[in-house]
């Protein structure tokens, strides 16, 4: 039974991470305000990108830059629609994934079922050999995403930056007059949203997976929706949803491999039902004040007349 | 003349120290928006170390032209002459930059952050980076610099609305603001912490500050002003007049035009009881709503004076049936509402005017024809159920509005364009329609300007006039003291008996307002 739990856990990261970072850049991004869809768009395009970059011949830390890139590429779209052009967030941020996901079936299609050597894991660099197998099956990403999760904690809500960006998300109009630029805001914030969404594709692909396949992303991005609203927008809330969700795949998948009969279908079903039921209980344990920043969704006109 | 800042914490930029160029300059200000004016040639003068009372009717500008004085709204022409200086104020980073703060009407606070993070907010838009400790401190300092004693660390949602006000004050001094401008500041306050903030604002000026009141109440002016400025319509009628050398009335016929002096109300032989609540208690946590019973008969206005929070808000919504009180009778002409729908109430006669138009009467976005229209359209008025008559709405909206005198809008205007006293029109002519008995109305006439508050007063002792009822919960004493021949007293759910004829004082009814029985 421990081995099962210690076999888990070694495949945790793999499962949560994806989850971790996604939601992570989606909570910067509605903190300031943009109620954001994207995630499975970024994750989509930051997944093909960082494998044909691999593919391509270049290392998996340039691979995994690509994705970003190509995550933040996509972001700035929405971010201009959204921002700059203040379209309605919802049909926005569903046109951005649906643009995503249209992108990565065009362009990736000729390198679909390419396996490549993606990141390497720890115990495969020269001074990692002797770490235990739950170290050793993890990469880089693993510290540098926990770090993340506290840079981005510390920068929220210890930095004067981070409060305007809380500002600007709960009260635009206040933001303004004390002379924050609410569109610069949340325009950088959508862009760290799609930087870390980019981000979490390129390690499904490059980190985890070592190939791309078209929906690979199967639904994660929507995952991080509904973790950063069970979160209640919270750092410390994104990391316990992230495990929580992840784990939950992870222990599914661990216990068709161990033999358990269990429909497949049902099992693919399972984090969604799981997803459903967290919420409801979470949304009604905390009443009225789920803690959305109070602004999510608005679009900010200054010149308006009240 | 010298200038002291009351911020040695903060840089101050433009300072002269000639003094002679006036704080803030505005001329020829032109202003609309989509095509609509609101300000045309406006200006305003306003000297260093003066009070000066900006005053108007609803929409004649008064906010409009501070907002541009802030850069919150740019201007279409005009120039804008900070302390002798052309500013360009592009955004209100640059007002802040010029010394230029405001207190707005809502207050530009944000809700669930505490006062300290609300002015380390401020200090970091204008390009200080201050830690939350530091923002702490020197609210901590300036707060007890001006009497306030605020605590730093509260979060805005849960204090009062005058503490508020308070760390609305507090982070535009830190921000370095030299020029004040109040917007409406005492409407939300209380007598005596309306009288405390205009003494506050006597001092900030003595220190040298300019500071710009926008007000409507002339009594504050004539009080606390050194000289007034009036708008009408988007222009300046009289500008920077010295208060001492002009009346009272002059200002009131340049602001508003000839205002009707408001007949205290005759008393009619009161008529048959219409509206009678017994024992009504309602408990949300602590009670809200403890034993209230009166009665209410044809031809008679009741008062129900008290400090808002009292219970006021909630016995509204129990009258409209969206609260359900705990236990207690409502009856009209007998018949026992006290579990009936709000449609059953309103067949029945019953109709409200509540505190807040926008929240819970009236559609913004829908336009005057389709909001007058709203509680007719079960009646087939307007065409049976397959079939809305556009035609028959606005007929009987035209009439409406010519009815009430509505300025301002047509039956296709959207509702969120008029003006508060329009819009308050509008409501009355929807709920006074044919059928009313009994009229409950709350704070009606509050954040009207002078005639439209009069105007709306009026209509609601017209349809008492005409045999209807009426229930004035406010807590404007001058309005309760006119409109009411009998008044009673809210204060934490129990209302007491009311007061008639002699015994009705405004001194008696303000013990009985803060009073701890």
């Amino acid at each position: 039974m421990s081995d099962t739990f210690l076999a888990w856990l070694t495949v945790l990261p793999g499962y949560t991470l994806p989850l971790l970072l996604a939601s992570l850049g989606l909570m910067i991004s509605e903190r300031a305000g943009v109620l954001n869809l994207c995630p499975e768009g970024f994750m989509a395009v930051g997944a093909m990108t960082g494998a044909l970059a691999v593919l391509a011949g270049y290392s998996p830390a340039v691979a995994i830059l690509c994705g970003i890139l190509a995550g933040t590429g996509l972001s700035l779209l929405f971010g201009l629609a959204t921002v700059v052009f203040r379209a309605d967030h919802t049909l926005a941020g569903l046109a951005t994934v649906a643009l995503g996901l249209g992108i990565t079936g065009v362009l990736g299609r000729p390198y679909v079922q390419k396996p490549f050597d993606g990141l390497t894991r720890l115990s495969e660099t020269s001074w990692g050999e002797g770490l235990p197998r739950l170290l050793g099956q993890q990469n880089l990403l693993l510290p540098i995403s926990l770090i993340l999760v506290l840079a981005v904690w510390y920068w929220i809500f210890r930095r004067p930056s981070g409060l305007s960006l809380r500002a600007v998300g709960e009260d635009p109009a206040a933001a303004d007059v004390v002379g924050i630029d609410v569109q610069l805001t949340q325009l950088g914030a959508v862009l760290a949203s799609g930087a870390l969404g980019g981000l979490a594709g390129a390690y499904l692909s490059v980190a985890s997976a070592h190939v791309w396949v078209e929906g690979m992303v199967a639904g994660r991005g929507w995952v991080a929706v509904a973790i950063v609203i069970f979160a209640g927008w919270r750092p410390r809330g994104v990391l316990f949803g992230a495990i929580l969700f992840g784990g939950a795949e992870a222990a599914m998948l661990r216990l068709q491999t161990q033999g358990v009969e269990f429909p497949l279908y049902l099992g693919a079903m399972l984090p969604y039902a799981l997803t459903l039921l967290v919420f409801c209980i979470a949304c009604a344990r905390r009443g009225r004040d789920n803690g959305a920043p109070a602004a999510l969704g608005r679009v900010y006109l200054r010149q308006d007349k009240h | 003349m010298t200038h002291r800042s009351l911020n040695d914490a903060s840089p101050t930029p433009q300072q002269t120290g000639a003094g002679e160029a006036p704080a803030l300059l505005l001329k020829g200000i032109d202003k609309a928006f989509d095509g609509k004016v609101a300000l045309s040639k406006a200006g305003f003068r306003l000297a260093w170390g003066e009070v000066h009372a900006l005053v108007g009717e609803n929409g004649a500008g008064k906010s409009t032209i501070m907002n541009v004085a802030t850069g919150v709204y740019g201007p279409d022409a005009g120039e804008i002459i900070v302390d002798g200086r052309d500013v360009p104020l592009r955004s209100p980073g640059d007002a802040v930059d010029a010394g230029i703060g405001m207190v707005h009407q809502h207050f530009r606070l944000v809700g669930r952050f505490t006062v300290a993070e609300n002015v380390a907010l401020a200090l970091h838009g204008a390009g200080r980076r201050v830690t939350l400790a530091e923002a702490a401190r020197l609210v901590s300092e300036k707060s007890a610099e001006l009497g306030f004693g605020l605590d730093p660390n509260a979060v805005i949602g849960r204090i009062s609305v005058a503490e508020q006000q308070r760390a609305e004050i507090v982070k535009v001094l830190l921000l370095g603001a030299r020029i004040l401008i109040l917007d409406e500041p005492t409407a939300v306050l209380t007598g005596d912490e309306a009288r405390a903030l205009l003494t506050l604002v006597r001092q900030l000026s003595r220190s040298g500050h300019a500071v710009a009141l926008i007000t409507h109440k002339l009594q504050e002016v004539s009080d606390h002003c050194d000289r007034i400025t009036v708008m009408r319509q988007g222009c300046t009628v009289m500008d920077a007049v010295a208060m001492e050398e002009t009346p009272v009335d002059t200002i009131i016929r340049e602001a508003f035009g000839e205002v009707r002096e408001a007949p205290r109300r005759q008393m009619a032989a009161p008529g048959a009881e219409l509206l009678r609540i017994d024992h009504l208690s309602l408990t949300q946590d602590t009670p809200v709503l403890d034993d209230v019973s009166l009665c209410l008969r044809a031809g008679e206005i009741l008062g129900i004076a008290g400090v808002g929070g009292n219970g006021q808000s909630e016995l509204v919504a129990c009258l409209n049936g969206v609260l359900r009180p705990d236990s207690g009778r409502i009856a009209l002409s007998g018949e026992d509402l006290a579990k009936a729908s709000p449609a059953h109430r309103r067949r029945a006669g019953l109709r409200i005017i509540p505190a807040d138009r926008f929240d819970s009467a009236m559609a913004r976005g829908l336009t005057l024809a389709e909001n007058l229209a709203l509680t007719g359209l079960a009646d087939g008025r307007f065409g049976p159920w397959w079939r809305l008559s556009r035609r028959k709405m606005k007929q009987a909206a035209a009439k409406s509005l010519t009815a009430f005198n509505v300025l301002g809008g047509t039956p296709s205007t959207p509702a969120a364009l008029l003006s508060g006293g329009n819009a308050q029109k509008v409501l009355l002519a929807r709920e006074l329609a044919a059928g009313t008995k009994v009229v409950v109305a709350h704070s009606p006439a509050r954040g009207l300007d002078l005639r439209s508050a009069r105007a709306v007063q009026d209509l609601l002792a017209e349809a008492v006039a005409d045999g209807a009822a009426c229930l004035l919960i406010s807590e404007d004493l001058d309005e309760i003291m006119r409109m009411c021949s009998a008044v009673s007293v809210l204060n934490r759910g129990r209302l007491s008996a009311p007061l008639t004829g002699s015994d009705l004082t405004p001194n008696r009814l303000g013990e009985l307002m803060v009073g701890h029985a």
